[in-house]
C-alpha cells in the first residue's frame, strides 16, 4: 500500500492546524487549575505516609494533633469507615504494604498547620518482611501482600495467547535464541502535582469537586464510594488538567475521595494539593515488565515459533494490570507474522507502589524488548536487520497474533522510507566498524503497530450532546476530557467538521459530570479515533435537523435564487424541497444547485428559537463488536492498527557511559491527521519521553522505601537534552476511525525507546538487557544497586 | 499569626503585601495576591513551573524567601503583554502550538522574556539553554524553541519601528 502524506484528503474544518480552543488561557496564565482556586473558609489538607514500605501499624495517638488551635479534623486509619476506596487501594491503612501508604490525615487552616499536626501524630509500627522484586514475589513462600492472591499472581491480569503450536514448531527450527529483558519504574511526571477542591453545593447540598483528573466520572466513583451517598450527589467538575499521561486517575480518585470526607466532616470547602514528593510516591507508575521470549526461526530467516513469558511488577495495588495485560499479549508477539506462537501474560504484587496506566499500557516495555531480540535474530541467522524484519513484518492478509488478517498495513512502506530518509544502511554500517575509541556513533530503528482504542478490553463507546444557540454559536460536550493533548480543539474540529459550521463557532466547555452521561475513560489514545466518533454522529444529526428546520422556517430566498439563476418565477417551491437538497457548510445555508445565495446559520437559529424548532442533539456511537476468545487469545482484537518506524541516532561516551540522543526521526500513519500541529506536539513529546525512558529515567524503591521522590533524583530532558527531531505523517484510506483518524498520543512514544537501545548497539556493540541505558548500564553490563 | 509587610515593585506597579515571614515568594504571589499563573510544580527548583522574573533575571519563586524581594522588581505572567495585548514570545507561543496542558507554559514565558531582554540577538543554542530550567513533559520542547526564535525576530522588527 503505498503511503500518502498529509493533504491528500478533502475535508472543510479538519485536516487543518487550528489554533488550540484553550491557548490564549494557557498563555497568559488565567487558565485555571485545581490548585488555584481559593474560597472563603477554605481548609488545607495533608496525609501521614508511612516511613516503612511492609509494616503493621501497632498504635497511633492524634491526641496532641487535635489540640492545636486551627486544626479542625485529625482522622487516623482507625478512625474512617470507608477507609478502602471501590478499587483495592486505601484512603488510610493499617496495613502499610508500600511506602506510599497513609496511616493519618488532617485539615486545617493553613498548609502549615497541617505539617504540624501531621506531624505530631504519634505512631508506632511493626515492620513486616516484604517482597520488591519480581523473582522475590513468585518465591516458594514468599510473603503475601495480599492474602488473596497465592504466590503473589494477580491471576485476574493472566492473559494467554495460543496460535498454532509453538511448542512443536520449535523443535523443527533451525536455530532457536532465548533471551530476557527488564524495564524499569516509570514516573509520569506530568509538571502539576495532583490537587482538589471540594466542597458542599449549598444550594442542593451535593460534594462538588474540582479536581485535576484525567477521568472525571472515575473520580466521582471514589467521592460517591466513600461519602456512601449516590452519585447524583457528586458532583464532579474537571479543572484545566496540567498533564496526566495515564497518571491521574486512581491517584486523582485517592485524593478526592480523601478531600470530599474531610469537606464533609468540616462542612469546609477543603484543598487538597500534592507536594511533588506526594506525588511520587502514590501516584501510579509504568509498569516494570520482565521478558522472557523463545524464538524458532528457519535458517533462511523465517520466525517459525515464538514462546513469551511477560511478567510485570503490579506493586502493592492495582487497577490496571488486568485491562492492560490484554494489550500486552495482544502484541505479545510483535508487528511479525509469525503462525506459532505461544505467550503468557501476568502481574505479580510487591510491596512498590502500585503500577499504573502510563501512556504506552505496555507498548514502551514490550517494544524495546521485542525490536532490540528481533535485532538479536537477525544476527543469530546472519541477516541483516532489516532485511530479517522484511522477510517476517506484518502485511495485508497475514494473521497477528491473535489470528486475524491485517488490513491496510503500511508497516513495510514506512519502514523502507524512514531508513531511506535517515540513511540508514549506510550508517549502520559505517558505524559497526568505527575505530573511535572515546565517542561512538550508532543509529537504530524499531517498528511498531498499535491497536487503536480500548479493543477488546472493553466497549468503545461513547456519547455527545451538541446545541445550536438562537446567535449560531455552537456548545459539544462529550464525557471525554482534556487532559493537554488538545482534545477540546480536535473534538470543535470535529464537530464543526459534521455540522457545518466555523470551526471559531464551535466550543466545548469541559466535563462536569451533572451535564452528561459517564463516556468512558479517555484512555488509549481512544479520545479522537473512537470516542469522537459520537461527535462526528452528533453533527451529522444535527444537520439534517437543522437543514429541515431551516425548510420549514423558509429560509432560502427562493425568489431571489429564482432570479439570480434565471429561472421562471414560482419554479421553486418549498413543498418540492427535501434535506437533501440543501447543504450547511461554513455556518452558511445554501441549496445545493444554487449554492450562490447563502443563508447565515444564525439567522436560521434565531428564527427557530422562537418558533420552538429542536436544536440540539444527543447520539451514543457503539462500535462493531469484537469477538477474542479469552483462553487463546485468538480472534479480532482491535478496529484496526496504527503503525510506525522510528530511527534514532546516537553518540556514546564510552569513557563515562552518557549517552547523547543526537537525532530522533519518527514516522507514523496517523490514518487521518485531525489537527496536524497537534499532531507534532504529540510526537515531539512522545519522542522525548521516550527518550528519558531509555537513557535516564528510573525510580529507586525497594525495602527501604522509595528513594525517588523528586526531579532531583527523577532526570527527565530538558530542552538541552532534547534531540534532533524530524517527523514523517502518513495518512491512511482505513475508515475505522473517527474521518479515518488512528491513535498518536501513545504510538508517539512507545517506539522510541527501542530505537535508541538498537543506536546504543550499533555505537558499542553492548545490548540494553536492563532499561535505563544509564552510566552503570552502558560501562558495567548492569546496575550498581 | 504574625506577619511582616513585604513591599515591592510588581508587573510594574507599586505592591505592599502582608506575608507569613517564612512565605516563598511563590506563597507570597499565589496565596496572598492570587497571581495563581505562577505554578508550583516541585517545591525545590528543578521544573521551573514558578519563574518569574526579579530585576531582571530569570528565578523560580520557589527558592526565593519573600522579604528577600523588598525594594525589587518582580515580573510575573500576569505582567506580560500590554494593554490587553499578548506579547510576542506569547503570540508565537500559539501560531507554533508550542503548549500542550499549558501548566509549564507560563514559567517558559517568563525564562525566555528574560532571556529576549536581556539578548534579542539569541541563538537556538542560547534558547534551549535559557529554558533548560524549565521541564515540560508534554511538548518535547521544539515547538516552544522555534517559538521563542521566531518571537525574537518579531521583537527585532517591534523595536526597529520604534527607532
Amino acid at each position: 500500500m503505498p503511503l500518502s502524506k498529509v493533504g491528500e484528503k478533502r475535508f472543510n474544518v479538519i485536516n487543518n492546524s487550528v489554533p488550540r480552543i484553550d491557548g490564549v488561557d494557557k498563555v497568559t496564565g488565567k487558565a485555571r487549575y485545581a490548585a488555584d482556586i481559593y474560597m472563603e473558609g477554605m481548609l488545607y489538607a495533608g496525609v501521614l505516609r508511612s516511613p516503612y514500605s511492609s509494616a503493621k501499624v501497632v498504635k497511633i495517638n492524634a491526641d496532641k494533633a487535635r489540640e492545636i488551635e486551627g486544626v479542625h479534623a485529625v482522622v487516623t486509619c482507625f478512625d474512617m469507615p470507608r477507609r478502602q476506596s471501590w478499587a483495592t487501594y486505601m484512603y488510610l491503612t493499617d496495613v502499610i504494604r508500600y511506602p506510599g501508604d497513609c496511616v493519618a490525615m488532617a485539615a486545617a487552616e493553613s498548609k502549615e498547620l497541617v505539617d504540624e499536626a501531621l506531624a505530631a501524630i504519634e505512631v508506632e509500627y511493626e515492620e513486616l518482611p516484604g517482597v520488591y522484586t519480581i523473582e522475590e514475589a513468585l518465591a516458594e513462600g514468599a510473603p503475601l501482600v495480599h492474602e488473596k492472591y497465592k504466590n503473589n499472581i494477580f491471576t485476574d491480569s493472566y492473559y494467554p495467547i495460543r496460535k498454532g503450536d509453538a511448542e512443536e514448531a520449535m523443535k523443527k527450527a533451525d536455530i532457536v535464541v532465548e533471551r530476557e529483558y527488564r524495564t524499569q519504574y516509570i514516573e509520569h511526571s506530568y509538571i502539576e502535582p495532583e490537587a482538589c477542591v471540594c466542597y458542599i453545593n449549598p444550594n442542593d447540598g451535593a460534594m462538588t469537586v474540582h479536581s485535576a483528573s484525567q477521568n472525571p466520572f472515575f473520580t466521582r466513583r471514589y467521592v460517591a464510594d466513600v461519602l456512601g451517598v449516590p452519585m447524583n450527589r457528586v458532583r464532579m467538575i474537571q479543572e484545566t488538567l496540567g498533564g496526566t499521561f495515564g497518571g491521574k486517575e486512581e491517584g486523582a480518585g485517592l485524593v478526592a475521595g480523601r478531600c470530599a470526607y474531610l469537606a464533609n466532616l468540616t462542612k469546609r470547602p477543603v484543598k487538597f494539593v500534592f507536594s511533588r514528593e506526594d506525588s511520587f510516591l502514590e501516584s501510579a507508575k509504568r509498569h516494570p515488565f520482565r521478558f522472557r521470549y523463545k524464538a524458532g526461526l528457519t535458517k533462511e530467516g523465517k520466525i517459525i515459533a515464538w514462546i513469551g513469558e511477560q511478567v510485570d511488577n503490579c506493586g502493592a495495588y492495582n487497577n490496571q494490570t488486568q485491562f492492560m495485560n490484554s494489550r500486552a499479549s495482544i502484541h505479545s508477539a510483535g508487528p511479525y507474522e509469525i503462525d506459532n506462537v505461544k505467550t503468557d501474560t501476568y502481574g505479580v504484587f510487591t510491596n512498590n507502589v502500585h503500577s499504573g496506566a502510563m501512556r504506552g499500557y505496555s507498548s514502551p516495555q514490550i517494544i524495546w524488548a521485542q525490536e532490540q531480540f528481533i535485532e538479536e535474530l537477525a544476527d543469530a541467522c546472519g541477516m541483516d536487520e532489516l532485511e530479517f524484519r522484511r522477510k517476517n513484518l506484518l502485511h495485508d492478509g497475514a494473521l497477528t497474533a491473535t489470528g486475524w488478517p491485517i488490513e491496510h498495513c503500511v508497516l513495510r512502506e514506512i519502514m523502507d522510507y524512514t531508513a531511506k530518509e535517515t540513511d540508514y544502511v549506510r550508517k549502520h554500517k559505517e558505524y559497526k566498524t568505527q575505530k573511535n575509541e572515546r565517542k561512538r556513533r550508532g543509529i537504530g530503528l524499531a517498528v511498531t503497530h498499535r491497536g487503536s482504542g480500548l479493543g477488546a478490553e472493553s466497549p468503545d463507546a461513547s456519547g455527545c450532546m451538541m446545541i445550536c444557540n438562537e446567535d449560531g454559536s455552537v456548545m459539544i460536550n462529550s464525557g471525554l476530557a482534556e487532559n493537554g493533548q488538545g482534545l477540546k480543539t480536535a473534538y470543535a474540529q470535529i464537530a464543526a467538521e459534521a455540522l457545518g459550521v466555523r470551526y471559531e463557532d464551535v466550543k466545548f466547555f469541559g466535563t462536569d459530570t451533572h451535564s452528561i452521561p459517564d463516556c468512558g475513560m479517555t484512555v488509549a489514545s481512544r479520545g479522537t479515533v473512537m470516542g469522537a466518533q459520537s461527535v462526528r454522529k452528533t453533527g451529522e444529526k444535527l444537520k439534517g435537523i437543522m437543514i429541515q428546520n431551516a425548510l420549514d422556517i423558509k429560509a432560502f430566498p427562493l425568489e431571489e435564487i429564482e432570479k439570480k439563476y434565471k429561472l421562471k418565477a414560482g419554479s421553486l417551491s418549498y413543498d418540492k424541497l427535501e434535506v437533501k437538497d440543501a447543504e450547511l457548510l461554513n455556518s452558511e445555508f445554501f441549496l445545493k444547485k444554487y449554492p450562490e445565495v447563502k443563508v447565515p446559520f444564525k439567522n436560521v437559529c434565531n428564527t427557530c428559537l422562537w418558533a420552538g424548532k429542536q436544536m440540539a442533539a444527543f447520539e451514543w456511537f457503539m462500535p462493531e463488536a469484537l469477538n477474542q476468545d479469552h483462553h487463546t487469545g485468538q480472534g479480532k482484537a482491535f478496529p484496526t492498527f496504527a503503525y510506525g518506524c522510528i530511527v534514532a541516532e546516537v553518540e556514546v561516551d564510552m569513557k563515562t557511559g552518557y549517552v547523547d540522543v543526537l537525532k530522533v526521526t519518527a514516522s507514523h500513519d496517523v490514518g487521518t491527521a485531525i489537527n496536524p500541529a497537534l499532531i507534532k506536539g504529540q510526537i515531539y513529546g512522545g519522542i522525548v519521553m521516550g527518550q528519558g525512558f531509555a537513557v535516564t529515567e528510573d525510580v529507586i524503591t525497594g525495602k527501604r522505601g522509595q528513594k525517588t521522590k523528586n526531579f532531583d533524583s527523577y532526570i527527565i530532558p530538558t530542552a538541552m537534552d532534547a534531540p534532533e527531531m524530524k517527523i514523517n505523517i502518513f495518512e491512511n484510506d482505513d475508515p475505522a476511525g473517527t474521518y479515518g483518524a488512528k491513535s498518536i498520543g501513545e504510538p508517539a512514544t512507545e517506539g522510541v525507546g527501542a530505537a535508541i537501545a538498537n543506536a546504543i548497539f550499533n555505537a558499542t556493540g553492548r545490548r540494553i538487557y536492563e532499561n535505563p541505558a544509564d552510566l552503570e548500564t552502558i560501562l558495567l553490563g548492569h546496575k550498581l544497586q | 499569626m504574625e506577619r511582616i509587610k513585604v513591599s515591592f515593585t510588581l508587573n510594574g506597579k507599586p505592591c505592599e503585601v502582608m506575608t507569613k515571614p517564612y512565605s516563598r515568594l511563590l506563597d507570597m504571589l499565589r496565596d496572598d495576591l492570587r497571581l495563581t499563573g505562577t505554578k508550583e510544580g516541585c517545591g525545590v527548583g528543578e521544573c521551573g513551573a514558578c519563574t518569574v522574573i526579579l530585576d531582571g533575571k530569570a528565578v523560580t519563586a520557589c527558592l526565593v524567601p519573600a522579604p528577600s524581594v523588598e525594594g525589587r522588581n518582580v515580573v510575573t505572567i500576569e505582567g506580560v503583554g500590554k494593554e490587553g495585548k499578548l506579547d510576542p514570545i506569547q503570540e508565537a507561543v500559539l501560531k507554533e502550538h508550542a503548549l500542550q496542558c499549558g501548566f509549564c507554559t507560563p514559567g517558559f514565558i517568563m525564562s525566555a522574556k528574560a532571556l529576549l531582554d536581556e539578548n534579542p540577538f539569541a541563538t537556538k543554542e542560547e534558547i534551549r539553554r535559557a529554558i533548560s530550567g524549565n521541564l515540560c513533559r508534554c511538548t518535547g520542547y521544539e515547538q516552544l524553541t522555534t517559538a521563542i526564535y521566531e518571537a525574537a525576530e518579531e521583537l527585532r522588527k517591534l523595536n526597529k519601528t520604534k527607532i
